[in-house]
């Protein structure tokens, strides 16, 4: 079936025209409208555009002038502009807003050829580890646990796109990861997720959660196709002051390094309380790999670790409540009346918001109002800067580090709900990466004892996801993990 | 002469500091690229950034940095190397998102000093606490519809430098002396067009009182204040008012305030109760400021002469009194057209002649400095004129009348009217004697010691010679003759 | 660290967002949590520590001054719930 090719295979085949770029995005339009009821990995289905790029996508291959992804069909976090195209953020406050202008990543893929099928379903503005807080439902994993058929979070907030992509009803997506949106729920559902070093990929026309925090990132089904799509995705972009400008490396030939005199990292402070054997086992197993292939392993410390969650909570709602604070229904998106203007902004807000987006908005305010400045946002950004000593220090003497991703595999719908911190502690592994800005991808590496994927995650210096790729794609191979979920294309 | 209110329980002195906004001249916005000009139609220079869309970010503008560095060297200020963006939050309909881009604890200038002068000729330092840049906001219309206030973001995201000065003004005359002044150093520098009606320079102006020798008291603030002279009214009203709350046994209550000029009164501004809480924090969207020295110094190579300097030197090349010296260099086209007519002229002559007869014209015609009745070289060949005494002052006054109404050439005016001064011996003696022959009464008065009289001949001798005889040669004659 | 209702109360108003006092306990009780579980910071020592400004460190640039961008108004005012001619329009504010 041509939705079991993966990106690179399906590439190869475009280019030579074994198939068509209608074919394929017909496949995957076809696949989408079969499982998209059960999993609502996509909150809008653009057929009648995606069909339209795909026409131009043949005529290109048919010229000889293909681009890195002509025709490729993609979906599309619902948190980058598209133009002329809803975006929502996953919330009721921007419901039916239209963006005009396309997000630079976004217009990256469409310069580079690719095919957008639809917008995928995400944790209202990006705040979420399970894609529950979505004002258009949740979105469904397409894994479940053996002998059981309850519903599981695909993980979040990239929810839909890593559901999307593991159940074959994308070849690629985009997604962004503030605290681990695009590892964690990569892990859940047993594919491939980057998150590269902040400023590699633009944040212009991506609506902003927690600006020094944010980045996008691809979710694909193998390493390969990762690197693929972040070369597509990254570059220089003079519109964010915080872009990095430095050249994109070729990350698909990273893949093919080979990890031979690598030196590994392994730090002790990745084991959490409770942690179940079988990912600590995972864990060895993956080092085991490694060494294998000639890397060597050192056991190192990153003393900070532990403070990585208490500063997200910190750092996070304080940037998101004032980069929310555009969100008054005077421009755009859905406005609910008042008697005066502070009443419009507070009706608004209060109905457009959802209970997590208005949790963290509140906390925000809160560590940021007089008085709390002092004890909460700069004691937390002085805790920051700890926290990447501790990783600069660390890569004077390793290459990368590699660590479980979550400190569980999926849980169901409805679980972890009874109080925030619950749901918060899933991103224990991941925030550190951006709270020290450096890059991180997550690797399917095995399954737990109900089938559920798991997780490795592969940390690097700042600006070097060149042997982030190189480390995973010999993971990769070790791995070989074959494991498909039970709902998925063909399936 | 310390400024002093006399309430009904004692005196009290008047403490003011201003925090003046002063939009930069630029082509483009503080932080994106649409345009800053004024009187454009709505919403009509405005970026998705300046509208806060999502996911829209700020770059900041090179040229609006560069202003402020010119600035402050200007005000005699510190200029910070690093300085660093924060954020303002605070919710209000003009304020697309939600928080006004600032600079809070490290503004890119920092201390300095403006010299102001008073009419009585004395100075007084005001000292500059700090100037930073930020975004302006928009523009709210209330008065278009009955329940309904209008948007236009057209002024949304135009760089403003806010220059904040010590609070050592004691008088409304030092407020309004130190906002021309200010006002005067940034049209030097090209910074700010200083245009107070359109809003380009606007004072906030902080006004408490106390009795001499005692602590601050608590002081309000009376914003958005548009002219000069409405800063001085501000400072009067307000600072009665607050002496009238203490002197009741009240307390003034910090807080924010208009001033309306139809009462000549300043009232409560409701909707800034709580805007106090502004949780300022770094913009994480942007890095810090980081100058070069080097940069720093290449601006200030390219500064212009300013006011302070233009006036020492006026007085020591042109050898001008400091009071005449600042009214020519108070605004830098007038100082240019001075320079023009002074050059290789008498420079006093210039002066008196520029700050007065062309002054005078200049109000009674309307027109500018920028588009003169007179040019400064046509003035110039008036001066040439009277120098060598083919006209007297009194004919140039004449012939400079002509000048402004015709725009005709000085030289050709005197010839067409006959106007040149009569140097002719002949032809004095002869007027003087129909004059004593038509006087004998007063000759007779003027002989036995009247001396005053001597003006009435003067004068006759003149008239009979349509104003034309040259003074100095009349007078000779005249006390030749008279005896 | 724990907040009482005036406190809540008085954040909320602060960003804007409307809290019924249906609402209000169960939002209380979320926020203390969280606001207990950050004090966990407390233990770490910072003295000489300077905070970090964005990931990862890179200078600030600027822009040529060229009018690059406006003119656009009609995308500017194409999603606005209220709007009036060639303004947005918003409950009347009274200064």
């Amino acid at each position: 079936m041509l939705t079991d090719l993966t990106l690179a295979q399906a590439r190869d085949g475009l280019r030579g025209r074994e198939f068509s770029a209608l074919e394929l995005t017909d496949a995957y339009l076809a696949a989408i409208e079969a499982l998209n009821p059960r999993l609502n990995a996509y909150v809008l289905v653009t057929g009648e555009g995606a069909r339209a790029q795909a026409r131009v996508a043949d005529a290109a291959l048919a010229r000889g002038a293909h681009g890195a992804l002509t025709g490729i069909p993609l979906a599309i976090k619902d948190l980058f502009c598209t133009e002329g195209v809803r975006t929502t953020a996953g919330s009721r406050i921007l419901e039916s807003f239209l963006p005009p202008y396309e997000s630079t990543v976004t217009a990256n893929l469409l310069r580079d050829g690719a095919v957008f099928l639809g917008k995928a379903n995400m944790d209202e503005f990006a705040m979420g580890s399970s894609n529950m807080t979505s004002a258009f439902g949740p979105v469904t994993s397409p894994w479940t646990r053996a002998g059981d058929n309850r519903a599981l979070v695909p993980g979040g907030s990239s929810g839909g796109s890593a559901a999307a992509v593991s159940a074959r009803i994308a070849l690629g997506a985009t997604a962004t990861d503030t605290g681990g949106s695009i590892r964690q729920p990569a892990s859940f559902c047993g594919i491939v997720g980057i998150k590269p070093t902040y400023g590699r990929c633009s944040r212009w026309g991506i609506v902003a959660f927690a600006s020094s925090l944010d980045q996008a990132g691809p979710v694909a089904r193998t390493v390969e196709d990762a690197a693929i799509l972040l070369g597509s995705m990254a570059g220089f972009d003079a519109k964010d002051s915080t872009s990095a400008d430095l050249k994109v490396p070729d990350f698909a030939a990273a893949c093919r390094r080979g990890v031979k005199g690598l030196r590994i990292g392994v730090p002790k402070e990745y084991r959490s309380e409770g942690m179940p054997r079988e990912i600590e086992a995972l864990w060895q197993q993956g080092l085991q790999w490694l060494r294998e292939q000639g890397a060597e392993t050192v056991d190192v410390s990153l003393p900070h670790t532990k403070y990585g969650l208490a500063t997200y909570y910190i750092v996070a709602p304080a940037e998101a409540s004032s980069n929310l604070a555009r969100y008054d229904g005077v421009r755009y998106g859905a406005r609910t009346e008042g008697r005066d203007l502070a009443e419009l902004y507070e009706n608004t807000r209060a109905e457009g918001f959802g209970a997590e987006v208005r949790r963290r908005v509140l906390i925000g305010t809160y560590v940021l109002s007089a008085g709390y400045y002092d004890a909460y946002y700069l004691k937390a950004q002085k805790v920051r800067a700890l926290i990447l000593k501790d990783f600069t220090d660390v890569f004077a003497q390793v290459d990368a580090l590699v660590t479980p991703t979550t400190p569980s595999a999926a849980f169901a719908q409805g679980e972890k709900m009874d109080d925030p911190i619950t749901m918060y502690l899933n991103d224990v592994f991941t925030v550190p990466a951006n709270m020290s800005g450096i890059p991180g991808l997550s690797v399917p590496a095995g399954l737990d004892a109900q089938g559920l994927p798991l997780g490795l995650q592969v940390l690097g210096k700042p600006f070097d996801e060149e042997t982030v790729f190189a480390v995973s794609a010999a993971l990769e191979r070790a791995a070989g993990f074959t494991a498909l979920p039970g709902i998925r294309a063909g399936g | 002469m310390a400024y002093i209110i006399q309430g009904s329980t004692g005196a009290w002195e008047v403490v003011v500091g201003l925090e003046v906004h002063a939009q930069v001249i630029s082509q483009s916005k503080l932080f994106s690229g649409a345009a800053t000009a004024f009187g454009a139609s709505p919403n009509s220079q405005v970026s998705f950034v300046d509208a806060a869309f999502p996911g829209m970010l700020p770059v900041p503008n090179r040229e609006a940095i560069a202003q402020a560095v010119r600035t402050g060297l200007g005000l005699n200020a510190r200029i910070n190397l690093v300085s660093r963006f924060d954020r303002k939050n605070y919710f209000y309909a003009d304020l697309p998102q939600g928080y006004q881009i600032s600079q809070f604890e490290h503004p890119i200038v920092g201390t300095g000093v403006v010299e102001i002068e008073l009419a009585d000729g004395s100075t007084k330092h005001i000292g500059i606490t700090r100037l930073h840049l930020e975004q302006d906001a928009g523009k709210s219309l209330h008065d278009q519809h009955p329940t309904k206030s209008f948007i236009d973001l057209n002024r949304s995201g135009v760089a403003l430098m806010e220059i904040v000065s010590e609070p050592d003004i004691r008088s409304p005359e030092e407020a309004g002396a130190y906002v021309k002044k200010l006002r005067s150093i940034l049209r030097y520098l090209g910074t700010c067009d200083g245009n107070m009606e359109e809003g380009s320079l606007r004072a906030d102006v902080n006004v408490s009182v106390r009795r001499a020798g005692e602590a601050y008291r608590t002081r309000c603030e009376v914003k958005n204040v548009n002219s000069v002279r409405f800063v001085m009214q501000a400072v009067e009203v307000e600072a009665l008012r607050q002496i009238a709350v203490w002197e009741s046994g009240g307390e003034v209550q910090q807080e924010t305030r208009l001033f309306d000029p139809n009462r000549g009164e300043t009232r409560s501004m409701r909707s800034k109760e709580d805007a106090h809480d502004y949780r300022y924090f770094p913009d994480p969207d942007l890095l810090p400021v980081v100058l070069e020295q080097g940069w720093v110094e290449q601006l200030r190579a390219a500064l212009p002469e300013l006011p302070d300097a233009k006036q020492a030197r006026f007085m020591a090349e042109y050898g001008l009194s400091r009071y005449d010296s600042g009214v020519l260099v108070a605004e830098q086209a007038t100082a240019l057209f001075f320079e023009d007519v002074a050059r290789g002229r008498d420079a006093k002559a210039a002066a008196n002649w520029v700050t007065g007869d062309f002054f005078a014209a200049l109000n009674r015609t309307g027109r500018t400095i920028e588009n003169p009745p007179v040019s400064a070289a046509a003035l110039g060949k008036l001066l040439d004129l009277m120098a060598d005494s083919t006209i007297n002052g009194k004919i140039a006054k004449e012939v400079f009348e002509a000048m402004v109404e015709t725009g005709a050439d000085p030289a050709a005016i005197v010839d067409a009217r006959g106007l040149r001064q009569v140097t002719d011996t002949g032809a004095i003696d002869a007027a003087i004697d129909a004059v004593i022959a038509a006087n004998p009464d007063k000759v007779a008065e003027y002989r036995a010691g009247k001396d005053k009289l001597f003006g009435f001949f003067v004068g006759n001798v003149m008239k009979a010679m349509a104003g034309k005889g040259n003074p100095a040669l009349v007078n000779t004659a005249l006390k030749a003759r008279l005896g | 660290m724990s907040l009482d209702p005036a406190t809540v109360r008085r954040i909320a108003k602060l960003a804007r967002i409307r809290v019924d006092e249906v609402q209000m306990e169960a939002l209380r009780t979320d926020l203390n949590s969280i606001l207990g579980w950050i004090e966990q910071l407390d233990e770490v020592d910072v003295t000489g520590v300077e905070p970090l400004t964005g990931g990862t460190q890179m200078a600030l640039r600027f822009r040529d001054d060229v009018v690059t961008d406006g003119g656009i108004a009609e995308a500017v005012l194409a999603n606005a719930p209220d709007r009036n001619g060639d303004f947005f329009g918003v409950p009347k504010v009274v200064e």
